[in-house]
């Protein structure tokens, strides 16, 4: 099999390097997820503008560059590295995917917004009682006159302060759980009834609580076939998935680097400590686990491509893989950083918080196990 | 701590706390009847001390009342599919595995104790109490992290007062305390350094 990346994609990935490294060293975002805003608008001004990747993974007819998932995979992979806040997964894997796929009326303005740095999504998708059930919902969709009404609640919509829209799952049908029934909307941010109390997290982002309470809005807000979006909605999750995968190896990658150095610098008995057996095959089992990160996440991406059931298989196990490797990494690299790695001013514990989050965005590990043991015994039957 | 000389710098950890802290002795006078034991002997004095530090740090106390929490935690939170999490066949093996493993500390260290009112001062086998009790306590916080589901995510520590409710309370401020719960493995006496302790003195390695 070829694993190699093409020269557009090497490129691609240069570009976001060296625009990271000197945009976004760590003191920079440090003060930029302390501020007010919490992001900075004027980077991804730049992603829009200099570096083009906000339309790097979009079709040329969008007015894109023709890429795809492995575009988004090397964007992901440096973001991960340099830990960007910015929402460039809720807009361009997420809102974009969504516009993509489900092609609503006026998907070809959004995506023309979306490559010009003009809007900004996040995906209103989890409840407080749904955990990482995506069909689990409460919030309600009803056909009103010409549009729908929206009521419900939204639980950690990330990225949600710093969106123009929302992409919205409610129930225009069916009981609590049941496939049937799930629509996808996108929705105006200033929609009158839809409120947000904002929030930071633990990684550095900012996430909101959503309520709509009566909010209008258009029919051609429907994104795919009413009652019958899940489909699209796991496709879209999928994708987000194999992204966030990306991601955590560059944050895996900074982790191990990070604590290798650390080790041949810290003296301990006259000797560094990595002089120390024991060290050297924790190091070696965080190495195996990267590595093992890394294929998985490749093979997600091929999979991306394959039947529903294929695709959905391929993403739990590598996100199975992440999400293990992220808590084993993530809490091998604080104890071999010893004291230093407990403190805040080191940038190992903020790769460490970040790996934390990724083991349970879009499902945890249990949840994928599950969702894999599901389609395996299918199969098998 | 008044003393002409000293002087501190907070650390703030991870997760976003201060408990410790950058102390700075220069050139700090200290009467002679202030010095503890005798002169060039602290680090013996020290260790001995550690010995029953190591015991302290297993926490089976603490623990059992985590665990309790963590049950009912996992009574009130949701599963995926329905039912609570604590019928959740994946996360309610995990939640017994703990269970036992804290049962087998705690008997380690009633062996323990018993030496110790038999006269015997806690031996390198305090090691083991600190091992395990550390890995336990990091278990723990794991596991409330992973119950906590999306819930784990948001950083309330300077909320505003207006903010209102996020989330069930239970699930708040729990992956601080998962991240700061590292911190046990490392200090005390490393669990590495512990597990040479144990190599070198109880095995005779």
């Amino acid at each position: 099999m070829d694993f190699s990346f093409t020269d557009e994609q090497s490129m691609l990935r240069d570009s976001v390097a060296s625009y990271l490294a000197d945009h976004y060293d760590f003191d920079t975002r440090r003060a930029s997820i302390n501020s007010a805003d919490g992001w900075r608008p004027a980077v991804w001004k730049a992603f829009a503008e200099d570096l083009g990747i906000l339309g790097a993974s979009f079709s040329e007819d969008h007015g894109g560059l023709g890429g795809g998932a492995t575009e988004v995979m090397v964007v992901m992979e440096e973001f991960g590295k340099a830990l960007v806040v910015e929402p460039y997964l809720g807009t361009v894997v997420i809102g974009g995917g969504f516009l993509k796929h489900g092609a609503p009326a006026g998907a070809a303005d959004l995506i023309g917004k979306i490559i010009e740095g003009k809007a900004t999504f996040a995906f209103a998708y989890a409840e407080p009682q749904g955990r990482y059930n995506l069909s689990d919902l409460k919030t309600t969709a009803t056909r009103k006159g010409a549009g729908y009404v929206l009521n419900g609640m939204k639980s950690v919509v990330v990225g949600a302060p710093w969106a123009s829209h929302l992409i919205v799952t409610a129930r225009t049908g069916g009981g609590q759980r049941e496939a049937q029934g799930v629509s996808v909307f996108v929705v105006d941010k200033s929609t009158a009834g839809l409120i947000t109390r904002d929030y930071p997290t633990v990684d550095g982002r900012r996430a909101s609580e959503v309520t709509f309470e009566n909010v209008s809005i258009p029919a051609d807000a429907l994104i795919g076939a009413e009652g019958a979006a899940l489909p699209l909605v796991e496709q879209v999750v999928d994708e987000a998935i194999a992204a966030t995968c990306a991601e955590s190896l560059g944050v895996l990658r900074r982790l191990h680097e990070g604590t290798l150095s650390y080790t041949k610098e810290r003296k301990q008995f006259g000797v560094p400590i990595a002089s120390f057996q024991v060290l050297q095959h924790r190091m070696v089992d965080m190495f195996i686990q990267l590595e093992q990160s890394i294929s998985m996440t490749y093979m997600a991406h091929i999979k991306l491509g394959e039947s529903a059931a294929e695709r959905a298989k391929g993403v739990s196990a590598a996100k199975v893989q992440i999400g293990r490797a992220c808590r084993f990494v993530g809490q091998n690299a604080i104890q071999l950083h010893g004291g230093m790695g407990m403190t805040d001013e080191m940038a190992i514990g903020h790769f460490f918080k970040r790996a934390t989050m990724i083991e349970g965005e879009f499902g945890s590990v249990d949840h994928h196990l599950r969702r894999y043991e599901a389609l395996s015994l299918d199969k098998a039957a | 701590m008044k003393s002409p000389g000293i002087s501190v710098r907070p650390i703030i950890t991870l997760e976003g706390g201060h408990e410790v802290n950058d102390v700075f002795l220069d050139n700090v006078k200290v009467p002679v009847e202030n010095r503890i034991y005798h002169e060039n002997q602290g680090w013996t004095c020290a260790k001995s001390l550690l010995l029953h530090e190591r015991s302290g740090i297993a926490g089976v106390a603490r623990s059992k009342r985590g665990l309790e929490r963590l049950r009912q935690m996992a009574r009130s939170e949701l599963a995926d599919d329905t039912g609570p999490l604590l019928a959740d066949p994946f996360f309610k093996r995990k939640v017994a595995e703990l269970e036992i493993d804290l049962t087998a500390l705690e008997y380690t260290e009633l062996r323990t104790l018993a030496g110790e009112s038999a006269g015997k001062g806690p031996g390198p086998e305090s090691s083991i109490l600190k091992i395990k009790g550390t890995e336990i306590q990091q278990r723990l916080t794991e596991l409330t992290l992973e119950a906590a589901g999306h819930y784990g995510a948001p950083y309330l520590r300077n909320a505003p007062h207006n903010l209102g409710a996020v989330g069930p309370d239970d699930a708040h401020g729990v992956a601080g305390a998962y991240f700061n719960v590292r911190k046990t493995s490392i200090y005390g006496g490393s669990n590495e350094i512990q597990r040479n302790i144990i190599a070198k003195v109880v095995l005779g390695l």
